[in-house]
């Protein structure tokens, strides 16, 4: 009678243990997922910045230093996210941070040419480059929303026993490093686009 | 967080209560299958001569199960199909303006907001602003905006509108609904048929069989159960409408989770709302899938016991208030993060 009580018991733990690895390592590579997807994201993004710069470099030979800016911050990032491990968030964070700053002013001084902002080209780029930053910020709060429900989850009793065994680490969230991001400059691309 | 409370908070409960919700209707569905095999159970076990029936196996409640099953599974299979077809709705899948641009760029986004694949995306050609999800497997959904939405919304309020639809596809609405919806039906047909065995005089050849052991538990069982079989279908119609209205507040509350912007869907509501047309080109089978009660019934708009038993959507003051309750939250956690 003992004996079958203690398997019984046994049995149970054993079940836990693998319910619980498993939803650790789903949970693990959610994460991992949600981070090739800011990856995705800012890959479209640096791609897209090239088009922009010529689409309105004719018409602003004035705003050199706006438009130098954004093409160097654009180069810094692309170089940083060819280095960047899952374990190195920080600096990624950091260089895309100057580029968001530098496409916030350059977005502004647009908004100053009407010739600029009469021509369709620009309104669609607007748009393309809205999206593409909308797309980065929520890659990035999927990102930080998975790794906060994985950090959670490994540290909360008794999931802890078996994090070791799942070989779970807390992932880095990803914050907003520079002080210049958290000030970015309200532009209004948000309004409908007249058709 | 008293009374007011923020969107993981809305979610949990409204998660909570439709659980509760579809925990009662299965219980319904149940009792009408299996009550009346009880009741014969019951009823044809006395001490009897060996070799009287025996009611051992649950027909009626395996045939209703069947039954159930077989309207769950043409729902599941042929639903999206039917419903998009019905509405006329064309396949956006190269923008040719830019506002169907805008359209698929916030499809995009939420799509990786909530981290589902991107649904196919169409527009149905009609004035009256609405929107809705289907398809019951997150991986080949579709949401269908009509044109009115388009040329009436801003972007961010768009963009709250899809993060509704895509809250109802990441929540498997659409699969529990169609299921509800079948069971419904499921429940109509054998009370339909009940009614018509017990008019044809099924009563008087079956009593006289019972034995002396019958007892009083078997009649007033079988007396419950068909007392239940007549207001089963009301009773399962409103179960139903009430788990709807509870997805409803759990997708709003969804919405703002992806946006992370309730204040955008409380405005896009409060338009929607204003705009009081009906929306022609969607009938009443497909009203628990839409943003807004696309019929623009009057019970949507107002509060009260009739109102909040009939309609699939809660009342757009309550959602719009609840939305302004989560925008208010999320200010208030911005301005203080330490207390």
């Amino acid at each position: 009678m003992t004996a079958v009580i203690v398997l019984l018991v046994l049995g149970v733990v054993v079940v836990w243990v693998i319910v619980t690895y498993n939803s650790l390592i789903a949970l693990k590579n959610s994460v991992f997922n949600a981070f090739k997807q800011i990856d995705v994201q800012l890959k479209r993004r640096h791609d897209l910045i090239p088009n922009l710069v010529n689409a309105v470099k004719g018409a602003m030979e004035f705003e050199r230093e706006t438009l130098e800016a954004v093409i160097q911050a654009r180069n810094q990032a692309v170089q940083v996210q060819k280095e960047t491990t899952p374990g190195s968030l920080g600096k990624l964070a950091q260089a895309e941070g100057v580029l968001t700053a530098a496409l916030g002013r350059l977005m502004m001084v647009v908004e100053r040419y009407p010739d600029l902002k009469a021509t369709g080209n620009i309104a669609q780029l607007q748009e393309e480059l809205t999206s593409t930053e909308n797309k980065v910020a929520f890659a990035r709060q999927l990102y930080n929303d998975e790794a906060t429900r994985y950090n959670t989850k490994q540290l909360q009793f008794p999931t802890n026993l078996v994090a070791g065994l799942a070989k779970a680490t807390p992932a880095e969230l990803w914050e907003i490093t520079e002080a210049a991001e958290r000030e970015v400059p309200q532009v209004d691309l948000s309004s409908k686009p007249k058709a | 967080m008293n009374g007011e409370a923020n969107l993981f908070v809305q979610q949990a409960r409204n998660r909570r209560r439709s659980v509760v919700l579809v925990a009662a209707f299965l219980a319904l569905f149940a009792w009408v299958g299996f009550g009346g095999d009880a009741a014969f159970y019951l009823g044809t076990t006395g001490p009897e001569e060996p070799g009287a029936y025996r009611h051992r196996i649950p027909i009626m409640g395996i045939a209703a199960v069947l039954l159930g099953a077989a309207l769950a599974w043409r729902a599941y299979r042929t639903g999206a199909r039917r419903v998009l077809w019905a509405t006329g709705a064309r396949e956006i899948v190269q923008a040719s303006s830019l506002e169907e641009r805008q359209l698929l760029n916030v499809v995009e986004e939420m799509a990786i907001a909530s981290g589902l694949s991107r649904p196919r995306i169409w527009v149905v050609p009609d004035s009256d602003p609405n929107a809705f999800a289907t398809g019951t497997n997150p991986a080949e959904a579709h949401i269908a905006v009509t044109e009115g939405l388009l040329s009436r919304l801003n972007r961010d309020e768009l963009q709250a509108v899809v993060a509704h639809e895509m809250a109802h596809i990441r929540n498997l609405d659409v699969r529990l609904m169609t299921l509800l919806a079948a069971l419904v039906g499921a429940i109509a047909l054998i009370s339909e048929g009940a009614h018509r065995l017990l008019r044809g005089g099924f009563r008087g050849g079956r009593s006289g069989g019972r034995g002396k052991g019958a007892g009083a538990a078997a009649v007033i069982a079988l007396v419950v159960w068909l007392l239940t079989l007549l207001i089963a279908p009301l009773v399962s119609r409103l179960l139903a409408l009430g788990v709807s209205r509870k997805r409803e507040f759990l997708a709003d509350a969804t919405s703002a989770q992806f946006t992370r912007n309730p204040a955008a869907l409380a405005s896009a509501l409060t338009r929607i709302h204003e705009a009081v047309e009906p929306t022609k080109s969607m009938r009443e089978g497909t009203a628990h899938l839409c943003i807004a009660d696309p019929l623009g019934r009057r019970v949507t708009n107002r509060q009260g016991l009739v109102a909040d038993l009939l309609a699939t959507h809660p009342p757009m003051p309550v959602r719009i208030a609840r939305l302004k309750s989560m925008a208010y939250q999320r200010e208030r956690a911005r301005a203080a993060p330490a207390s």
